[in-house]
């Protein structure tokens, strides 16, 4: 399965790499630390002790370096030919083609003509190289990444209700002094297991539709039907209210609008809710009493509360709940959101997203503009102002007015975008597709030019996990020769628009010397953070200002013990209310769908798909369904089933569940071709954060012999 | 442009302006109310009632800008002809559309702020065990009053449930202190020995302007006749909530929220819902759904009594799905029916476990009893038979099976079944 060591080893003139070093998994948020090292011609791993993962991995973990050598890895560019094949071409021929068409597309048509699409996944430096890049060399507006998929929603609840994002506002290891945790929508168990050993004092209440391995720990699981998580949290608010567990003394002392956001929530009485949700009253009034009663309680929101048309409103309800019950800013309890990309808050805080500049900075500010001209040396009116958010990006490919050429960083849209078959006609509907990828990724696969470019454990890098603490990514190989890094690529392409080269280093370490100098000031300030002290094995969270003199500062491994980041110091409500899904089942399609991760894959499966051990536990899409559904639907355990929306069709292997609501299916949405749960997802967003709504599809079941349109086939 | 004029100042009422603000209406709107304060949530009063929050509390959002609300004003007449509407205190406002959203009048004492605001001294007699009734005696008896219930019928809430819902429902409020005085008429006079009396016999459409001007109304409930685009007889007036004879707070959401819509320019429907009487007593659930009159027999009738424990519930099933219920002491089951009842899905294979919520907790396995291909640890992929060889070669205590199979080393969370299978297993003996 692995490649010969000794090409992984051969790179001429360079000094020989370290037989081990210290690192982190190339996957999940949670960001496990490992040792890597050699034996036997293969990359081993080991956990580390390191506090988030406490020398615990996930399979994924434990099998990452078999991603490295995996057979179909790129090892030189790819450009699309007149056959229209791909064939391999040198990297000079790759690069003059792209950044010839590209200056030909914008002469053309203008800088928004180009597009760029990043990843959360991606390093700090990446991340903000490529927002660097987008900005200056290609003076676009049209930049956002994968990570909108993922935490916007949370980020912009954050925002609004205690002035800035960092997703745990507290390191994890402080969830190991909870009393009862309350997960919505969360599935730590299978999404990043290790997180586990820190949950393991606390009484868990989740919320989930389904009954995750999450939900079999929880003291108490509560089933809202899809899509109603935000009623149930403006019920739980009221019942906190009613039942006298409001934090009065909080409420007056670190916040403001309380009195608008109750009222929002006056019209949801437990029966209300109960009636909307589905939860029963009696779980209602139990889980605020046991979030009430506990010395150290925490809300924690995942995907399952986010990734809907409403939920940047439905996490600002479960902030407003954990406000009332005066938990945030407090040694001991808060709300934190749980991320999901490698990077995901490095990645979204560093200038790929559409509307933001590096630091945290709003790209629309003028002192932000001003400050960023001055480090990239350029005036403030040259810089792009804010652009689409990603599947508005994404929808407006190749349309009149909509970019003509895309450049994909880290991420595979063919198969986690939202409505996943009309984007990919988006895509083939571009003049020119590049993509940097590692592996032939299904959005690679229908690239122009496909750039190879080097994988975790042969970067040098920073990604900065859930709790906002900033990590070394170290490398214990060169890359492959012929392939890349990406920082490299950036250079090459800026440098072939007219750019010049110092603008675009390609050693991390000096983006990252760039980095700090941008964030200075920003609300994720990294300033104070260097290679030095990481490397000297410091924990760092941001933010984490250079001091001009004496001793360093420590970083801030919890926010808002003094006071909160809006200006007056205070919390913010926001009043929020429940409404619909952008689509509900109906006669033709009478069953919510939604979607998520399982234990042995991580996103669109590009990389976990390639190793044996993972395809070996989940080998193909499935469809998690009750047996009476399954029954109605005519479909059996173990047979194929085509699920059906009004955007597309899924075929998928039949999983009974028991335990899962009579009028939900679940597909995980890691597979490709016609596997790809996203096809049946639609292109509704949230108005707050431009979040696609993941969560709730109406569709209906059918046996995969039943030809579209009614005709059985025999 | 087209002036909106709103009778009435109560959930339906605000619920109206608020979606008319947030869908664009641009047009004058006014809102008429009789009660002094401004909109507040009616269904809470029994929290006021029961000391849980201050009367303040209630109080719903502010108008939205544009909206005109004036309080204290009593509409008595309406002039459809001219299209004006005629005040008590002899002021008139014209319109284009009038919405009537008057709510119901009480036949007792519980039904605004400021029966709610009142001060309840001493030993209360609550009078009439209907919803109201129980949920008010409850209240008065949480806030620690002595509290004696009368009521008319055999057994509290006897219109809506069955008599073993009835008594299981009788006996809590007994055990909570509360005295119960069934069967006998109270006359409008009569205190039962009591220092306050409270009144909760019921309430009525409000329908006296809509009456007086000649719109249609129900002979039997005395509510405004609308058709499904909540239009009454005269095409400029419609009526939303409890005048219109809507039951519940969801309803009355529900019809302003189609209104709205319709008000706007938009093309909805209204659809009631099927009815659900849910009292809010605090660790008693009671629930009763669908018609109370005759409707067609069902097909399958599902009781479950569990009179120790206090529970019971009666289902009628109907072409698979649920036509009636009366369900006491079932909270999973409760929450379970009511959403099959609204969304019209057919009822689960498993009646029990409807009822009692499904399976509620994982079952602990015999790690002796596993299959070898169980998984024990699920974050890497480890089978019992896996673990049990690395033991049986040596690996004997949990850092070396982890160090093997990399059992245990995800979550952590089958550490535990890992001892328990290993301890199970017989030391082999050492072979040379
Ligand atoms: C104590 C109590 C508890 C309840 N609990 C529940 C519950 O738990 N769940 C539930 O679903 N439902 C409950 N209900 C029923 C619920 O309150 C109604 O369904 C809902 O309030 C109807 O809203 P509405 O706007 O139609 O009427 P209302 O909220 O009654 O508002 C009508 C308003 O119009 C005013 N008005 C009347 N006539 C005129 C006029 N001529 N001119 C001007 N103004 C006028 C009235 O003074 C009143 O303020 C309860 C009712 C009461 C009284
Ligand atoms: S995928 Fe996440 S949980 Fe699993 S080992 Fe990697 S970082 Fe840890």
């Amino acid at each position: 399965m692995s490649g010969p060591l000794s090409e992984l080893l051969s790179v001429p003139g360079s000094a020989p790499p370290p037989r081990t070093v210290h690192t982190h998994c190339p996957y999940c948020a949670l960001q496990c630390g490992t040792r890597l090292g050699h034996a036997l011609g293969e990359v081993t791993v080991t956990p580390s002790a390191f506090p988030v993962n406490q020398g615990g991995l996930c399979q994924k973990g434990w099998t990452a370096p078999e991603v490295l050598s995996t057979a179909d890895r790129l090892r030189e560019p790819l450009v699309r030919g007149a056959d229209g094949r791909l064939a391999p071409a040198g990297w000079d021929t790759a690069l003059d083609l792209v950044a010839g068409r590209l200056k030909e597309i914008r002469r053309a048509h203008g800088p928004d003509a180009v597009g760029v699409f990043g990843g959360g996944g991606l390093t700090n430096e990446k991340a903000y190289l490529l927002g660097k890049f987008a900005r200056l060399a290609l003076r676009t507006s049209r930049i956002d990444y994968n990570g909108r998929f993922c935490m916007s929603s949370a980020a912009a609840a954050s925002n609004a209700a205690f002035g800035v994002d960092r997703g745990l506002p507290f390191p994890v290891t402080d969830l190991g002094r909870a009393d009862v945790v309350l997960l919505a929508g969360a599935n730590p168990a299978e999404t990043m297991p290790p997180l586990m050993r820190h949950l393991d004092r606390a009484a868990l209440i989740v919320l989930d539709p389904r009954r995750t391995p999450t939900a079999e720990r929880a003291a108490m699981h509560l089933r809202p039907a899809p899509g109603t998580d935000l009623a149930l949290a403006l019920g739980l608010l009221q019942l906190t209210v009613l039942d006298g567990r409001l934090d009065h003394a909080f409420v007056r002392e670190r916040t403001n609008g309380f009195e608008a956001a109750w009222q929002r929530a006056l019209p949801w009485t437990p029966e209300r809710t109960e009636r909307v949700t589905g939860v029963p009253v009696a779980a209602q009034r139990e889980a605020v009493r046991m979030l009430a009663d506990a010395r150290r309680a925490y809300v924690l929101t995942g995907r399952g509360a986010e990734q809907h048309s409403k939920g940047a409103d439905t996490v600002s309800a479960f902030v407003n709940l954990a406000l009332a019950l005066g938990l945030p800013g407090r040694d001991g309890s808060g709300y934190g959101c749980l991320t999901g990309q490698g990077n995901g808050q490095g990645g979204r805080e560093l200038g790929q997203k559409a509307d933001q500049l590096p630091g945290y900075r709003m790209i629309d500010d003028p002192a932000a503009r001003e400050h960023m001209a001055t480090v990239w040396g350029v005036e403030a009116a040259a810089l792009p102002g804010a652009g689409p958010s990603a599947y508005e990006l994404l929808d407006s490919l190749g349309t009149a007015g909509g970019p003509r050429a895309l450049l994909v960083f880290g991420s595979n849209p063919v198969v986690s975008a939202p409505n996943a078959g009309h984007v990919t006609e988006r895509l083939a509907a571009l003049d020119l597709l590049v993509v940097a990828d590692f592996v032939p990724s299904e959005t690679a696969r229908m690239a122009d030019v496909v750039l190879p470019v080097a994988q975790w454990a042969e970067e040098e890098g920073t990604l900065t996990n859930l709790e906002g603490r900033v990590l070394r990514r170290r490398a214990l190989l060169a890359p492959p020769p012929g392939v890349r890094g990406d920082l490299e690529v950036l250079r090459g392409l800026a440098v072939r628009l007219g750019e010049p080269a110092e603008r675009y280093p390609v050693e991390p370490r000096e983006v990252f010397e760039e980095l700090r100098r941008a964030t200075a000031g920003g609300r994720a300030d990294y300033s104070g953070v260097s290679y030095e002290r990481l490397d000297a094995g410091e924990a760092l969270h941001w933010p984490c200002p250079a001091v001009p003199s004496g001793p360093a500062h420590p970083g801030t491994p919890r926010l808002f013990l003094d006071g909160f980041a809006h200006p007056d110091g205070r919390a913010r409500f926001v009043p929020v209310e429940h409404r619909d899904a952008a689509e509900l089942p109906g006669r033709d399609l009478p069953l919510y769908a939604t979607t998520g991760r399982v234990l042995a894959h991580y996103q669109s499966g590009a990389q976990t798909r390639r190793v044996a051990g993972l395809t070996a536990v989940e080998p193909e899409p499935f469809v998690e369904i009750h047996p009476d559904a399954a029954r109605r639907a005519g479909v059996t355990a173990g047979g194929l089933a085509r699920v059906v929306s009004a955007r597309g069709a899924v075929v998928a292997r039949v999983r009974l569940a028991e335990s899962l609501r009579t009028d939900t299916v679940f597909l995980p949405f890691h597979f490709p071709g016609d596997g790809r749960a996203n096809l049946l997802t639609g292109g509704a967003l949230d108005p707050r954060s431009g979040m696609p709504e993941f969560k709730v599809s109406a569709v209906r079941v059918e046996p995969v012999d039943v030809v579209p349109g009614g005709a059985v086939s025999v | 442009m087209k002036r909106i004029l709103v009778v009435g100042n109560g959930l339906a009422a605000h619920r109206l302006t608020a979606r008319l603000a947030a869908l664009g209406h641009d047009g004058p709107v006014t809102v008429l109310g009789a009660e002094p304060h401004p909109a507040y949530q009616r269904t809470l009063l029994g929290s006021v009632l029961g000391g849980d929050v201050p009367a303040s509390a209630l109080t719903l959002s502010a108008p939205p800008p544009g909206v005109r609300v004036l309080t204290g004003v009593r509409v008595v007449a309406v002039d459809r002809a001219r299209r004006v509407v005629r005040c008590a205190d002899g002021t008139r406002y014209g319109y284009d559309t009038l919405v009537l959203a008057t709510g119901a009048r009480p036949t007792g004492d519980v039904h605004t702020l400021a029966d709610a605001a009142r001060p309840v001294r001493g030993r209360v007699a609550v009078v009439g065990g209907g919803v109201l009734g129980v949920e008010t005696a409850t209240a008065l008896r949480r806030r620690g009053h002595r509290v004696v219930l009368a009521h008319g019928g055999p057994y509290p809430m006897h219109r809506h449930l069955d008599e073993v819902a009835g008594q299981l429902v009788a006996a809590r409020l007994e055990s909570w202190g509360i005295e119960l005085r069934l069967g006998g008429y109270v006359p409008a006079s009569g205190t039962l020995g009591a220092d306050t009396v409270l009144r909760c016999t019921g309430t009525v459409p409000e329908t006296a302007a809509a009456r007086e001007a000649g719109l249609a109304v129900r002979h039997a409930s005395g509510s405004i006749v609308v058709d499904e685009r909540l239009r009454t007889n005269d095409s400029s007036i419609r009526a939303i909530g409890a005048c219109a004879g809507t039951p519940d707070l969801a309803g009355a959401l529900a019809q302003a929220e189609t209104l709205a819509t319709l008000l706007t320019g938009g093309d909805t429907r209204y659809v009631p819902l099927p009815p659900i009487l849910r009292p809010r007593v605090p660790g008693l659930d009671i629930a009763s759904l669908g018609a109370s009159g005759p409707s067609g027999a069902p097909d399958e009738v599902v009781t479950f009594s569990d009179p120790a424990r206090g529970r019971y519930a009666r289902i009628e099933i109907r072409d698979e799905r649920i036509s009636r219920a009366v369900l006491v002491g079932l909270p999973e089951g409760t929450a379970a029916v009511a959403q099959l009842s609204d969304t019209g899905r057919p009822v689960p294979e498993d009646r029990l476990a409807l009822l009692l919520g499904g399976r509620t907790k994982a079952h602990g396995d015999d790690p002796a009893a596993m299959a070898d291909e169980t998984v024990l640890c699920h974050c890497n992929n480890v089978s019992k038979g896996t673990v049990v060889r690395a033991w049986q070669h040596g690996a004997r205590d949990l850092a070396a099976l982890a160090a093997t199979t990399r059992a245990t080393t995800g979550c952590g969370g089958c550490t535990a079944a890992v001892r328990a299978v290993c301890a199970a297993l017989p030391v082999p003996e050492e072979v040379g």
